[in-house]
């Protein structure tokens, strides 16, 4: 498990031509970014002669920020632990937080296995939000078409939708609609050149920071009225390469064991599909509420909350899923979670 | 590493820590009772499958087969792939079959 002082790590992701670019240019030109590492795939993509302070070494520049910028060559694991080495030895200036931006063909989740399971670079770094862009003009088509998007849409912890100045406002509205129901657990901002853009919000405050943890666990609970009345909810929609989210309530408390059994067997034999679970658990024996979060075959560890968000003491899970039925998963864990307390015979 | 076995200590996995408050503790300190417990809340399931899950020094588990086949596995994610081997295929918890035999137990 990764240290209280490890280096978040965000990753910044989007279909082709959905702003990641120019989203990342704006970003290394806020101080927010001074202190931070940013790994692109080409240096000639951002453009940053205007930025450029000096160049370090061949593949690492300064920027007048403070940031320090870098390509990818090759393996990202790779490259990250460069990174790291030399920062240890004082090569090149300190970095609190690295910022990728991934490809616009990229599925994120082997980006984010890097970070998470790969024995050095978990120990130095942990995952921060994953920031995806959809194009206001052209986001509903890459839905439509590309199973990618609807992937980096689905894992994100924050969505923005960009070039909101060029399109119709009926048709960002229908496409933040689309957005909430495939990942209502990721506030959705718009954003376009003129508007500001909130650094800090994008790639910290989040589970990691006391500050913040309980403010990010609040924003996954709203869509829990999201997704209708407790995930009593939406079409399961024929769209969206049969993504689809929904939330399950549990009104007795969990076993912590059988909902470790449980959810580990469910990764193992449904990863593929199980594409994020986001919650807040009653776990038995525990005053506080435990925090889960995943992505794929990829589990954080938990974090306990100081205290609850609300009044709502039930366990709330958000899951996003592809072609899984939601009453089977929720069958299924109050089953397992039966196997630990069985019911007393009067009830 | 076990200078007996030979096992490396591997990163603990996420649902290996307490259940109740407080931060979760190496597996040599944490309650033993609680490892049993969580094997026996294993054993429910695997028993579905033939599948026999076993406590190995307090630090490891065995997974056994009915036709004698065992396996040592560090923790749940390795407990399900030893298990996928011996089966042939993933233990699946949407299993109608499954849920069925749980309802009818619990």
């Amino acid at each position: 498990m990764a240290s209280p002082s490890a280096i978040p790590v965000n990753l910044i992701t989007g279909f082709l031509g959905s702003g990641k670019t120019s989203l990342l240019q704006r970003l290394l030109r806020s101080p927010a970014l001074a202190e931070t590492a940013v790994l692109v795939n080409e240096f000639g993509e951002i453009g940053l002669d205007h930025h450029l302070l000096r160049r370090l070494e061949g593949d690492i520049v300064l920027l007048q920020s403070g940031c320090l910028c870098c390509t990818i060559r090759g393996d990202l694991g790779a490259a990250i632990r460069d990174l790291h080495d030399r920062r240890e030895r004082g090569e090149i200036p300190f970095f609190r937080r690295v910022v990728i931006e991934t490809t616009g063909l990229a599925d994120p989740v082997p980006i984010l296995a890097t970070i998470m399971t790969e024995p050095v670079i978990r120990h130095h770094f942990r995952l921060g939000p994953v920031i995806a862009t959809v194009d206001a003009v052209n986001g509903a088509l890459h839905l439509d078409r590309q199973p990618e998007s609807v992937k980096q849409a689905a894992l994100a912890d924050r969505i923005l939708i960009t070039k909101t100045d060029l399109a119709p406002p009926g048709v960002v509205a229908a496409l933040r609609r689309r957005l909430e129901r495939m990942n209502p657990a990721a506030p959705i901002r718009e954003t376009a050149p003129d508007l500001p853009l909130d650094a800090e919000y994008l790639l910290a405050a989040d589970l990691a920071d006391p500050a913040t943890k309980s403010a990010e666990v609040e924003r996954w609970l709203a869509a829990d009225t999201a997704t209708g009345e407790h995930g009593h909810s939406h079409d399961v929609n024929r769209h969206d390469a049969g993504i689809y989210a929904f939330c399950l309530r549990f009104e007795r408390p969990l076993d912590w064991s059988a909902f470790g059994i449980w959810l580990s067997m469910l990764l193992h034999s449904r990863g593929a599909d199980v594409l994020r679970i986001k919650g807040i658990l009653n776990v038995a024996g525990s005053d506080r509420p435990v925090v889960v979060h995943g992505a794929q075959h990829l589990v954080h560890p938990p974090v306990h909350l100081e205290r609850w968000p609300d009044e709502d003491r039930a366990s709330r899970l958000v899951f996003i899923v592809r072609d899984l039925d939601r009453a089977a998963i929720e069958r299924s864990l109050a089953a397992f979670n039966r196997l630990a307390n069985p019911p007393s015979p009067s009830r | 590493m076990c200078g007996l076995c030979g096992v490396l200590g591997g990163a603990e996995h996420w649902a290996e820590g307490r259940a109740g408050d407080g931060p979760a503790q190496p597996a040599s300190l944490r309650p033993r009772a609680e490892r049993l417990r969580r094997v026996g809340l294993a054993n429910a399931v695997l028993t579905h499958f033939s599948l026999t899950l076993g406590d190995w020094q307090g630090a490891h588990y065995v997974l056994s087969s009915r036709t004698g086949r065992s396996e040592i596995v560090d923790d749940l994610a390795h407990l399900w792939l030893a298990a996928e081997r011996m089966l042939g295929h993933a233990c699946d918890p949407l299993d109608p079959a499954l849920i069925d035999k749980l309802e009818r137990e619990g």
